[in-house]
């Protein structure tokens, strides 16, 4: 018996530890849907702060989307934000209190259709704000409506028998757009659908705050994300159809780090 | 010391009085015949004095949800604009008041609807008094009638703010905004330090400390039970504004049997016409709402008692005569005469209605 129990002691060590929930991280349930990217994200961002020892020093700012609760999962101060409004919000909080860490957490309904003049105009000053964009190519929380990133072809509730290019335009890439303005400093586009994706992500996402502090400009981490529920398939389909679909529009890979 | 007596402008009068009372912050987009408050702002550069923050955003909306993270950070902070750009922060402002946030916002109006005319209206009163914004909110209204008012509400504006935690706007029109007059300008008073701001607004978000639960800055809130609690709550907040913040002004009302109920700019020619009618041997008043909301219905419901015509002067097709009909509660008849369309209404003009409905 003794044995057994010095054993355990002797496996459950903190240089042994190979996973655990980050403190940041509260225990509410989260209301996302199995299998959405969000959550994982979310993990990421409290492992990150919890990691760098920034808790008391980075104010979040949640999008009005699936996202709109973030809030209630970091355990961290948040604003809640006016759809699309974010980068403002954010811009404000950074120049007031130029000594915090600022980020937003945006959909792409959120960042790149009724939000796309803060977010160019936040990233064209160069604020030193960090931007997490999750790009999931639908409109998640009203129920799957076409986004500014459905891809063609792509079939939303907006767009029953598939993104129209004649009809509804091209998927925007916002994310290239922002590459291009002088004030941003670190562009990145990721993935979390595999532990090598998500190891990618949480690097990008970690530096973008490093960043942020340096004053050199904003820094945008995009993620692209499935929304299973909105594209009506299980988690697995959707990480496939994302991999196959998606990221051939939406190449993975720094755009830009200078 | 000697009080210092300078000349300006109703903006400028406003860009100097924010950065004198300790504001942090101004956001704000160009739009006539508003923007030589932000363009004092960037002249006096305050950010290298006081170290307020200004800056020319890039649309009504950028600079209003500026304002509200600012305000949830607890900063003094403020924007302005004119009709249009105002139109465009309606949804910023209920979000303020949905998070029980203080900012100040200021309205120089100009003619409407629409693109409408630079030159001075009051046609934004219904907008400013009865919401604007979605959902049942209130704010503070003032209606500055000369330069030194634009000043002095500038910093009772954020008093009050912060008294309630709720946005307060200050409703001026062209006139205000662009005449020169002497004034007196405020004391200096320092901006907050972070460590004051911790103790004083315990609620905001300048980074969660170990000995508490984070701050969250929300007007969401899914369970109805819960919402309508909430709104419970800033209704008794606005009862309580109600109560307590009615400001108002009377001339010649002594003996008055009949009152003119006129705001800024018009409350300034009536105060003429006052002088006229009673030069003829009318025994006119003048009763000048400075908070339009909260409105001061008791007092004018107070004047029916001896007065039983009343005369509402607007710049515009009939907004404020709404609120004196329902403070005379039909103990007294109502008249209404205003001009549109950025027409300043004539002292004479105002006697010769008034004469002409009493005849
Ligand atoms: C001004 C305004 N317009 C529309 C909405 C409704 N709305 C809520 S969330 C949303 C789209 C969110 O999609 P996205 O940003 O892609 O985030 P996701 O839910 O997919 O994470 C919309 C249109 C709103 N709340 N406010
Ligand atoms: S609807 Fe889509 S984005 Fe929203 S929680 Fe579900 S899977 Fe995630």
């Amino acid at each position: 018996m003794s044995q057994t129990n010095s054993s355990i002691n002797e496996i459950i060590k903190p240089e042994n530890l190979v996973y655990k929930k980050p403190s940041v991280l509260n225990d509410n349930p989260m209301h996302y849907c199995p299998g959405c990217s969000h959550g994982v994200v979310h993990k990421l961002l409290a492992e990150i702060i919890g990691e760098m020892d920034i808790q008391e020093d980075v104010i979040g700012i949640a999008p009005v989307g699936c996202a709109v609760f973030a809030y209630k999962y970091l355990d961290i101060d948040f604003q809640q934000a006016a759809h699309g409004r974010a980068p403002a919000l954010a811009t404000a909080i950074k120049r007031l209190m130029p000594e915090k860490y600022v980020f937003t957490y945006q959909g792409d309904g959120d960042l790149a259709a009724i939000g796309t003049s803060e977010t160019i105009h936040a990233c064209n000053r160069g604020e030193n704000i960090v931007i997490i964009y999750i790009n999931n190519g639908i409109y998640g929380m009203t129920g799957g409506q076409m986004a500014p990133t459905t891809i063609e072809g792509m079939k939303s509730s907006t767009c029953p028998f598939g993104r129209d290019i004649s009809l509804n335009g091209y998927p925007l890439n916002i994310t290239d757009l922002l590459v291009r303005l002088e004030g941003t400093r670190y562009v990145t586009r990721q993935s979390v659908h595999t532990s090598a994706a998500v190891r990618k992500t949480k690097k990008a996402i970690q530096k973008a705050f490093v960043y942020s502090m340096e004053g050199k400009g904003t820094s945008i981490v995009e993620i692209v994300s499935t929304c299973n529920s909105g594209w009506k398939m299980t988690p697995e389909g959707a990480n496939d159809w994302m991999v196959e679909n998606m990221f051939p529009v939406y190449s993975i890979g720094d755009l830009k780090d200078i | 010391m000697s009080e210092e007596i300078e000349l300006m402008k109703g903006n400028e009068a406003i860009a100097q009085a924010a950065i004198r009372c300790g504001c942090d912050g101004y956001f704000g987009y160009p739009i006539t015949p508003q923007s030589e408050i932000l363009e004092t702002l960037m002249a006096e550069q305050p950010w290298k004095t006081t170290g307020m923050v200004v800056m020319q955003v890039e649309s009504e909306i950028a600079a209003i949800n500026m304002v509200y993270g600012g305000a949830g950070c607890g900063k003094k902070v403020m924007t302005s604009s004119s009709s249009p750009g105002i139109s465009l922060k309606q949804e910023g402002i209920s979000y303020i008041a949905g998070a029980e946030l203080p900012c100040l916002v200021v309205n120089v109006m100009r003619g409407g609807p629409g693109l409408g005319t630079i030159q001075p209206s009051q046609s934004d009163y219904f907008q400013a008094v009865k919401g604007g914004g979605h959902g049942d909110y209130n704010m503070i209204v003032l209606a500055p009638a000369s330069v030194q008012e634009m000043a002095d509400f500038t910093v009772l504006g954020f008093d009050l703010a912060f008294n309630y935690l709720n946005p307060v706007m200050i409703l001026a029109d062209g006139v205000i905004g662009q005449m020169m007059e002497k004034i007196v300008l405020p004391p200096f008073s320092p901006r907050k330090t972070a460590e004051e701001i911790k103790k004083l607004y315990p609620w905001a978000t300048y980074g969660k400390s170990k000995d508490r639960k984070p701050n969250v800055i929300s007007s969401l809130e899914i369970d109805s039970v819960e919402m309508e609690q909430r709104n419970l709550k800033f209704q008794r907040k606005f009862q309580l504004m109600e109560e307590n913040e009615i400001r108002y002004e009377e001339f010649e009302t002594t003996d008055a049997e009949y009152i003119l109920v006129a705001f800024g700019s018009t409350a300034r020619i009536c105060q003429k016409s006052v002088e006229i009618a009673r030069e003829q041997g009318i025994k006119l008043g003048l009763i000048r709402p400075i908070t339009l909301w909260p409105f001061p219905t008791p007092i004018l419901y107070q004047y029916t008692s001896k007065v039983k015509h009343f005369f509402s002067i607007e710049m515009n097709a009939g907004q404020m005569v709404e609120d004196i009909r329902l403070a005379v509660n039909g103990k007294a008849k109502v008249d209404f005469y205003g001009r549109l369309g950025g027409i300043v209404p004539s002292p004479i003009e105002v006697v010769e209605f008034v004469k002409s409905k009493i005849a």
